[in-house]
């Protein structure tokens, strides 16, 4: 599960990791006195507004209507109002949220971190994360912050480096004085660093993270190191265990078909192409994705109905798919194991009939577990569904369908 | 001889009176695996399925033998039962259960490390040696015996394989659903070189999907070992966006180097006959076999 990054600064700072201190804010007028408390408490003159979505890039990105970055300095109180309402509301468009963007709920009014001082600020990047060929944590550290961390494993890869953490034991203090030597530091900013790991390292692993990536991680004018960004990625098998971290979920920043169909029980994913998919089992789904692909379309949605799919299951994923108005076609791909192909097949029936008036030809194939009774009922149903029981006959007929409607 | 899993095998059921663990353990008795007896904390000392019911899995290893375990306890004690049957002596740990935490999986990986234990899963369909054995949740009547190995990520893909390599009048020594976990007991690697020494495998399907470098490592390994037996291998995932996770824990493109199409460009450097469509793993087993495929 993703986070804000305010709500990911709140759980840092809880863990005695130095953060950019911030308060978020939902409309203008929120936004002035935010910065207002802000300057009260951090004696800040300068203010970073900060759009709270899901994805990065906000720097560079652009809301669509109105022109302002994602990210802006506000260099007085006066400032603050407009500058954020010039982003609240709006739609951010990031290289990362595609070109229908995300809309701005919330922004986050920070200090100035960047003031001038003794010695020039600096930027880092700092992340932990699972790795998973070794089975154990990692951390990652780089000289290059506040750039994009895959670009600087593409041309300066000696630029980045690895500490990996012994499950057994857990980070030790050489592993954090060792990554803060590597970054270049002394004095007081290495000391400031040694603490800002080892802080972050205790963070994931108390919130059951899978990813924490810190870019830029700054050091301040007067040697403080602190959390400029924060992008925290929670391990969702773990959620059951922090109610807390569970509550942090923004509903507004997933696809509403995704959400009703996790309600259902489904895993389901929404494409961009035309033919609509539902599968049991993720891999197998992934497979007939594929299928679709080389059958001419584009899938339209990656769902998996899971080991237990039956008539109701079928019927709320039937309801997903043709809420898409993509979806040309569709193609239900079960392999029957404990999931009885003739209980799917009525299953297909029964939603079929309820729904009614379904527009798009429907192409379903049941393998494993009573298959052939399964394509009978299909068959005898009277239904426009076709049946196919080989995977390439499935494929076939995808093709044939498409073709028809070209 | 086969792997992992044979007409001596020994299976205890952890989990044995729930739910799922009383419609599998009834599933593979049915099947013919010699289950003998199960674990569930509390119930010790009672009979279920007409087998005994032991508290922990140490008193079931003493009293009959079992070498080895299948795990159905619910996700949040899942890590406990892989440890606890490590402790207890079992060799080989196939765990069913998906939704552990990842934080749980690094440390019962690390405690089984040093104790000779193999594990396979979780989040895994199991390991079947079709008339022998079937310890999982797979259909076992789509395996039949043969002398193709298979290794896979995903549940149903696997039986999709080995239905397809059936229908191409071949059959299956062993199928080991390894699991599309992030964290997995036996990597791909480790699977295929088990069936790679295994006398009755000729040639294996190693099907993988999106996310990780499992897949690579082993069709490096394959062949530096000198391509010995012919291997097919599909990546499911090649229309999966990047960054969106797909289904599995593990299936999430987070680098150029764990896309299908890396993957499968690895696997062809590396000798490995390339499935190009998910219908196609039969009739290219077919082909790396040298026999004449039928249209």
């Amino acid at each position: 599960m993703n986070i804000h990054e305010y709500q990911a600064k709140e759980i840092l700072k809880g863990y005695g990791v130095r953060i950019q201190e911030g308060i978020v804010a939902d409309t203008p007028e929120a936004a002035a006195a935010a910065a207002k408390k802000l300057n009260a408490e951090t004696g800040t003159s300068w203010f970073v507004i900060k759009a709270q979505i899901h994805a990065g890039g906000r720097g560079k990105g652009k809301i669509n209507e109105t022109g302002s970055n994602g990210v802006v300095l506000a260099k007085s109180l006066d400032e603050v109002p407009t500058k954020a309402g010039n982003i609240l509301g709006g739609t951010l468009v990031t290289h990362q949220t595609g070109a229908e963007g995300k809309k701005v709920n919330k922004v986050l009014i920070a200090q100035d971190v960047y003031y001038p001082g003794e010695s020039d600020p600096k930027e880092y990047y700092v992340s932990i994360l699972l790795d998973r060929a070794k089975g154990c944590n990692v951390i990652m550290a780089s000289t290059e912050g506040g750039m994009d961390i895959e670009e600087v494993a593409e041309h300066t890869p000696d630029k980045i480096f690895k500490e990996w953490i012994d499950p057994k034991v857990g980070l030790q203090g050489f592993q954090a004085r060792k990554v803060a030597f590597k970054l270049g530091l002394e004095g007081d900013a290495f000391k400031e660093m040694v603490k800002f790991i080892t802080a972050l390292y205790n963070a994931y692993l108390g919130t059951d993270s899978s990813m924490f990536e810190i870019n830029p991680v700054l050091k301040t004018s007067d040697n403080k190191i602190l959390a400029v960004d924060a992008k925290v990625n929670l391990d969702d098998n773990a959620l059951y265990r922090h109610k807390d971290l569970a509550a942090l979920r923004d509903l507004s920043e997933e696809d509403p078909l995704e959400v009703e169909a996790g309600e259902s029980g489904l895993n389901y994913v929404k494409l961009d192409g035309n033919v609509g998919c539902m599968v049991n089992g993720a891999g197998l789904a992934m497979a007939t994705m594929d299928i679709i692909k080389l059958s001419g379309g584009e899938p339209a949605n990656f769902l998996d109905v899971g080991g237990g799919a039956n008539a109701q299951t079928v019927e709320a994923g039937f309801r997903i798919i043709l809420k898409d108005p993509n979806v040309k076609a569709i193609l239900i791909n079960v392999f029957g194991g404990i999931v009885r192909c003739d209980r799917i097949a009525n299953g297909v029936v029964e939603a079929y009939k309820k729904i009614g008036d379904i527009k798009v030809p429907i192409i379903v194939r049941l393998q494993g577990t009573n298959a052939e009774e399964g394509a009978r009922i299909i068959d005898e149903s009277g239904l426009k569904v076709f049946s196919a029981v080989v995977l390439k006959d499935a494929a076939l007929k995808v093709q044939e369908v498409l073709a028809a409607q070209a | 001889m086969s792997v992992l899993v044979n007409k001596n095998s020994k299976v205890i059921v952890q989990g044995f009176t729930g739910s799922e663990g009383t419609f599998h353990a009834q599933q593979m008795i049915e099947y013919g695996t010699n289950v003998v007896g199960g674990v569930t904390p509390g119930k010790g000392g009672t009979k279920h399925l007409e087998r005994p019911v032991f508290n922990t899995v140490q008193d079931a290893v003493e009293a009959t033998g079992a070498n080895v375990t299948i795990i159905f306890v619910p996700p949040a004690f899942a890590a406990d039962a892989i440890m606890e049957a490590a402790d207890a002596g079992i060799q080989v740990i196939i765990t069913i259960t998906e939704g552990i935490p990842v934080k749980d999986m690094m440390t019962a990986k690390t405690y089984i490390k040093d104790r000779g234990v193999t594990l396979i899963g979780p989040n895994c369909p199991g390991v079947i040696t079709p008339g022998e054995a079937k310890v999982g949740i797979m259909p076992g009547f789509v395996f039949k015996t043969g002398r193709i190995g298979i290794v896979s990520k995903s549940g149903t893909l696997t039986y999709e394989a080995a239905d397809q390599i059936v229908k191409a009048g071949l059959g299956v020594s062993t199928a080991i659903g390894i699991g599309g976990d992030p964290i997995i007991g036996t990597p791909t690697k480790d699977a295929v070189e088990l069936l790679m020494n295994d006398p009755e495998t000729d040639a294996i399907v190693m099907i993988g999907e999106i996310g990780g470098n499992y897949e690579a490592e082993a069709a490096k390994w394959i062949k530096a070992n000198g391509n010995k037996k012919p291997v097919v291998g599909f990546i499911a995932g090649k229309t999966a966006p990047a960054g969106r996770r797909m289904g599995h824990a593990g299936a999430i493109i987070g680098g150029a180097d764990d896309t299908a199409e890396a993957k499968m460009r690895i696997m062809r450097e590396n000798g490995i006959h390339v499935a190009e469509s998910p219908a196609e793993i039969g009739s290219t087993m077919l082909k790396a076999l040298g026999k004449t495929v039928n249209a």
